[in-house]
C-alpha cells in the first residue's frame, strides 16, 4: 500500500500572514476592538485565537479578552455517534451580554461545529454579535453558515483530510491536506 | 409377562452382587439372576437397551451398560394437592423414572398439609393412578406443619405413611420434638428432621460470610443448622427414638453426627443432597436464584466434609430434596424467589461423579442410594435384586457423556444451577411399577 | 470516551478506568451548574425514568435534575402509585417502561440485586439508584468526587465510615470504591453492625470512636436507622450516640483538616451532633451539589455505550 504524503498549503510564514492580515481585517470591520472578545473553539481554534489576540494588542495596542469555549454537549450527532464525545474546558472571561464574539476555530468545514458553538455561546448571555475567524475555508458547507474573516480559501474534496499543525502542540506550524 | 435384562454390568451390593449378569423377571418381580461368568459369550448387541422378543419374553438389550436396583429417593416435594403448578405426582413420578429412581418418599409441605389420613390416602391414589414409580408419603410432625400440637401418627402410618417429618420447616418447640421422637417409638418409623434455628437463620436467603455481606443478602449462619442437629442429637439419645437428619450441609453438622454415631446411644441415620457436595456459595454470585437453596450452599470447607461424610459413613444416604418451582416465581428479585433446587433428573449423574472422584466405589454409591434407604424405610422388598424383590431396576448408560439441560427435564420445575454441566451416567431404561420407560 | 458497560449496577463492576472518567466529566458538570443557564442539550430526545420502589426525596430529586440539565425528558414513578401494588412484577413494570421509550431507567428497591435483574434484561441503560442492602453507587461517586476535590486524590488517604455497615448500600459502595483508588479504609461501629468477614477486603475494624477516628483524613457518618433498634443490633439511640456519635471532642482525634462528610437525611443527635453537622469541617451540602454533577456525567457517559 502507497503511502500518500501529505502536501504542505501554508507553511509557518503563511500562517503569520494570515494572522496578521485577519487582524486587521477585524479592526476594521469592527472600527476597533474595544468591545470585542474572541472565544477560541476546543481544540482547533484555542491557540488560533490567543495568536489573534497577541497581533490585535501588537497593532492597536488594547488587550483584548479570550474564552475557550467547549462545544461537545451541543454537538448534534450525539444519538449517531458511538462514543461520547470528551468534554473539555470552558472558560469565558469576561460578560457576553451586549459583547462582539469572535469566534475562532482552525478549519471551517461543514459548518456544524460553529452552529453547536454558537448555541452555547447563546447560553451564556447575549451578544451583540458574533462574528466567525477561521484560519482555513475547506468549503462543503451543509448549513448556511458564512465566515467574517478567513486566512485562505482551500478548495477540497470530502474524503480529503485537513490538518492545521501548531507550535504550541510541538509541530511545525504548517497546514497540510491528506 | 416376562423380561429379560441381558448382559448388564449389575452391581447389587445387597447380594454382593458385581458381573456381567441376567436378571429375569417375571409378573414385576424379579425371578433370577444368572451371572454369566468367564465363559459367558456375549450375545449379538442389538442397540442399548433394545428391545426384542424372545418367545414370549421381552428382551432388553443391557450390553455395556450398568445394571442397578431402581434407586430410592427419601425426599423430594410432590408439590400435590394444592400446588400443582409446580409439579403433580404425575410429573414428579415421570421426573423420577427419567432419573433411575423408582421409589420416593414425598414431604407433607403440600396445601393441605398432609398431616392426616385423607390427604395420605388422597396422596396413594393418585400415585395409584398417574405415578410412574412407587410414592411412600411422609406424615406431617405437626398439625398444619405449625409446630404446636403433634399430627395422628398412628392414622397416617395406617393410611400409609412410611416416616414423619415437618420438612420445610424445624420443629422449633424442643419439647414438641422430644414428644415427637417419644411417640414414633411405637411405630418403629424414622422421624426426619429439617434442623434450622429459625431465630438464627432470621429471615436469610443464602449462607452468611463475606459473599452475603457484599452481595447485600441476608445470611444465614451455618450455625442455624449445627444447632439444631445438636438438639435433635441429644434429644434422640434422651429418648431413643429413630432420628434421620434431613439435608445435611455443613462441616459442624457432620462432626456432631459422627461423634454421636460412636457414642453409638441413638439410632441415628443422615442424608444429603448432590448439591451440597459438588458448589459452593458461589453459585449464587450475580443473584442466580437457581442457587437459592435451604440449607443454603455453603463454603469448600463444608464441601469438603460432606464427600468425607460420605466416605466414612457418616452420611447414610443421598437424596434430591426435589424442590421444583414455577419458572415465574425464580425470576426477579432475590429476596422473593422461594427455595428449592429441582433435582431429581440429574442426582444420579452429579453422584457417579463421586466415583470418578474416588470419594466411594460404585458398590458404596449404589448403598447410598438404593440399599440403605430400603433399609432405614423398612422396605423389604426394593433398593435389591434379589429374587422375591418388586422388579424396580434401572439401566445406565456411564460412557456418554450429556450436558444438563432444564428445557429437556420432564419435571415442570426447571430451576437447577446445574444448567450446562456435563455427567456421564444417564439412565436408558428404568424398570418401575411393572412397567419399561424407555430414554433416549 | 464512554463506559465499559452499559448499565451502573455498582462500584464492584466498575473499572478504575471508568472511575476516573466518570469523575473528570463530573468535574466539567460541576461547572455548568455555576452558570445561569444551567441545562445543555447533550442528551435532547432521550428520556429517563425513575422507578422508585423504595421512598426517597434527595435521590429522585438529584436525578430528576440532572436529566432535566441534560435535556432529557424525565418521568419519575413511585412505588404508591404504581401498578406494582396490583401485583405487577417489576420486570414488566420495566418492559412497559421500556416499551414507552425509556434510554434510561433509574432504578431504587428494597430487594438487593434488582439492578443487576433489571440490567440483564433490559436493553436500556440500567442505574442503580439503591438496592437493598447492596449498593448506591452515584452516591459513592459523588463522595469519592467530593473527596478528590477538597483533598487533590483519594489514594493514601485514611477514610473511616461510621455506623451501620452492614445495612448501608453507602458504605458497601464507598468501601469498594475507595479501595480500589487506593485508600485506607477503616470501619467503626457495635459488632453487631460492622461483619468482621469484611476485614478479608483489606479493611480495618474498630468498635470503638477514639481508636478509629485516630489521625483519620476523612470521617463518614452513615444514618442509624433507628428503625433497627428493636432487632437487637443495639439497645436504644441514646446508648448508640453515647458510643458512636460524632460529636467535636471525637473528632479531635481525626487530623486538623478533617472532612466531615454524610449522606443524607442525617439524624441529629443520633450519629451525628449538629455542631459537627453545620461546623467548619463539615462538606455535607457540597456533597449534594457534587452529587448532581456526578449524575449528569453517569448519565451522558452511559448513553455513549452502544450494546
Amino acid at each position: 500500500m502507497s503511502k500518500v504524503l501529505p502536501k504542505v498549503l501554508l507553511d509557518k510564514k503563511d500562517i503569520d500572514r494570515s494572522i496578521t492580515r485577519m487582524s486587521h481585517e477585524i479592526i476594521e470591520k469592527n472600527r476597533g476592538i474595544g468591545s470585542i472578545c474572541l472565544v477560541g473553539i476546543q481544540r482547533g481554534g484555542v491557540h488560533i485565537a490567543r495568536r489573534l489576540a497577541r497581533k490585535l494588542l501588537e497593532i492597536e495596542g488594547t488587550d483584548i479578552p479570550v474564552g475557550i469555549l467547549d462545544i461537545a454537549l451541543y454537538r448534534d450527532d450525539i444519538t449517531v455517534r458511538k462514543e461520547q464525545p470528551v468534554i473539555r474546558r470552558t472558560e469565558v472571561p469576561c460578560e457576553i451580554n451586549n459583547r462582539r464574539v469572535v469566534l475562532v476555530d482552525d478549519v471551517l468545514f461543514t459548518g456544524r461545529s460553529i452552529r453547536a458553538a454558537m448555541d452555547a455561546v447563546m447560553d451564556l448571555g447575549r451578544p451583540a454579535a458574533i462574528q466567525l475567524a477561521v484560519l482555513v475555508d475547506r468549503g462543503h458547507r451543509e448549513l448556511p453558515i458564512k465566515a467574517d474573516f478567513v486566512g485562505k480559501n482551500i478548495p477540497t474534496s470530502r474524503e480529503e483530510t485537513v490538518n492545521v499543525q501548531l507550535e504550541e502542540d510541538m509541530l511545525e506550524d504548517r497546514v497540510i491536506i491528506a | 409377562m416376562t423380561i429379560i435384562i441381558r448382559n448388564g454390568q449389575v452391581t447389587d451390593p445387597s447380594q454382593g452382587i458385581d458381573g456381567i449378569c441376567d436378571i429375569i423377571v417375571e409378573n414385576g418381580k424379579i425371578q433370577e439372576i444368572k451371572p454369566q461368568g468367564a465363559g459367558h459369550k456375549p450375545q449379538p448387541a442389538k442397540g442399548r437397551g433394545q428391545e426384542s422378543k424372545d418367545g414370549e419374553a421381552t428382551v432388553i438389550d443391557a450390553e455395556g451398560h450398568l445394571v442397578l436396583p431402581g434407586l430410592i429417593d427419601m425426599h423430594v416435594h410432590l408439590r400435590e394437592p394444592g400446588f400443582e403448578y409446580k409439579e403433580t405426582i404425575k410429573t414428579g413420578t415421570a421426573a423420577a423414572a427419567r432419573g433411575g429412581i423408582t421409589a420416593v418418599c414425598c414431604m407433607p409441605n403440600t396445601k393441605p398439609v398432609n398431616d392426616n389420613a385423607s390427604i395420605t390416602g388422597f396422596i396413594l391414589g393418585q400415585a395409584r393412578a398417574e405415578a410412574s414409580c412407587a410414592v411412600f408419603p411422609v406424615g406431617a410432625i405437626t398439625k398444619g406443619q405449625k409446630g404446636e400440637e403433634l399430627a395422628e401418627f398412628g392414622l397416617m402410618h395406617e393410611a400409609g405413611c412410611i416416616a414423619f417429618s415437618d420438612d420445610g420447616r424445624p420443629v422449633m418447640d424442643s419439647l414438641l420434638m422430644r414428644r415427637a421422637l417419644e411417640y414414633s417409638k411405637i411405630l418403629d418409623l424414622p422421624v426426619i428432621a429439617h434442623c434450622e434455628d429459625l431465630t438464627l437463620a432470621a429471615g436469610g436467603v443464602m449462607n452468611e460470610g463475606l459473599l452475603s455481606v457484599t452481595l447485600g443478602l441476608r445470611g444465614i449462619p451455618a450455625q442455624a443448622e449445627d444447632i439444631m442437629v445438636c438438639r435433635d442429637i441429644a434429644l434422640a439419645e434422651l429418648t431413643g427414638g429413630r432420628l434421620h437428619i434431613a439435608h445435611v450441609s455443613t462441616k459442624g453438622s457432620i462432626d456432631l453426627i459422627r461423634s454421636a454415631k460412636k457414642r453409638g446411644i441413638a439410632r441415628i441415620t443422615a442424608e444429603t443432597c448432590p448439591h451440597y457436595f459438588h458448589i459452593t456459595e458461589e453459585a449464587v454470585r450475580g443473584y442466580n436464584t437457581n442457587a437459592k437453596v435451604n440449607p443454603p450452599l455453603r463454603t469448600q470447607q463444608d464441601i469438603d466434609a460432606v464427600r468425607e461424610g460420605l466416605q466414612d459413613g457418616t452420611i447414610d444416604v443421598i437424596v434430591t430434596d426435589h424442590a421444583p418451582h414455577h419458572a415465574d416465581e425464580k425470576r426477579g428479585e432475590f429476596d422473593n424467589a422461594p427455595f428449592g433446587i429441582s433435582g431429581i433428573e440429574t442426582s444420579i449423574g452429579l453422584s457417579m461423579k463421586l466415583v470418578d472422584d474416588k470419594v466411594l466405589t460404585l458398590n458404596e454409591l449404589v448403598r447410598k442410594m438404593a440399599v440403605i434407604p430400603a433399609e432405614i424405610l423398612g422396605l423389604k422388598n426394593k433398593g435389591s435384586l434379589r429374587p422375591g424383590a418388586d422388579a424396580d431396576v434401572v439401566i445406565l448408560d456411564t460412557t456418554k457423556e450429556f450436558t444438563v439441560d432444564p428445557a429437556g427435564f420432564l419435571s415442570k420445575g426447571k430451576n437447577t444451577p446445574f444448567q450446562g454441566w456435563v455427567l456421564r451416567a444417564a439412565p436408558v431404561v428404568t424398570l418401575a411399577q411393572g412397567r419399561i420407560y424407555r430414554w433416549d | 470516551m464512554s463506559l465499559q458497560t452499559k448499565d451502573l449496577t455498582g462500584i464492584k463492576e466498575l473499572s478504575i478506568g471508568d472511575i476516573g472518567l466518570i469523575l473528570e466529566t463530573a468535574s466539567g458538570f460541576k461547572d455548568i451548574l455555576g452558570r445561569d443557564i444551567k441545562k445543555v442539550p447533550a442528551l435532547r430526545g432521550k428520556t429517563t425514568v425513575n422507578m422508585f420502589y423504595e421512598p426517597s426525596t434527595r435521590t429522585r430529586t438529584s436525578f430528576e435534575l440532572a436529566a432535566k440539565r441534560l435535556s432529557t425528558d424525565v418521568i419519575s414513578i413511585s412505588v404508591s402509585t404504581s401498578s406494582m401494588v396490583k401485583g405487577e412484577t417489576l420486570e414488566d413494570t420495566a418492559r412497559n417502561v421500556e416499551a414507552l421509550g425509556a434510554d434510561f431507567i433509574v432504578i431504587r428497591h428494597a430487594c438487593s440485586g434488582t439492578a443487576h435483574f433489571l440490567a440483564r434484561h433490559m436493553r436500556a441503560s440500567v442505574i442503580n439508584a439503591g438496592d437493598g442492602t447492596n449498593e448506591h453507587p452515584t452516591q459513592a461517586l459523588l463522595d469519592l468526587f467530593t473527596i478528590q476535590e477538597k483533598k487533590g486524590q483519594i489514594k493514601g488517604l485514611t477514610v473511616a465510615i461510621v455506623g451501620d455497615i452492614l445495612h448501608s448500600r453507602v458504605a458497601k459502595s464507598n468501601i469498594y470504591g475507595l479501595l480500589k483508588l487506593g485508600a485506607k479504609v477503616r470501619l467503626i461501629g457495635p459488632p453487631t453492625l460492622v461483619p468482621a468477614s469484611l476485614k478479608a477486603l483489606g479493611v480495618e475494624v474498630y468498635y470503638t470512636m477514639q481508636d478509629g477516628l485516630r489521625d483519620a483524613d476523612i470521617v463518614m457518618m452513615l444514618r442509624i436507622q433507628t428503625e433497627r433498634q428493636g432487632k437487637g443490633f443495639f439497645p436504644s439511640p441514646v446508648e448508640y450516640f453515647r458510643n458512636w456519635g460524632l460529636t467535636a471532642a471525637r473528632l479531635e482525634a481525626a487530623k486538623k483538616d478533617v472532612l466531615v462528610m454524610h449522606p443524607g437525611p442525617m439524624n441529629r443527635g443520633v450519629e451525628i451532633a449538629s455542631d459537627v453537622a453545620d461546623g467548619a469541617r463539615s462538606v455535607i451540602l457540597e456533597q449534594v451539589t457534587n452529587g448532581l454533577a456526578v449524575r449528569m456525567a453517569v448519565l451522558y457517559l452511559l448513553s455513549g455505550t452502544k450494546q
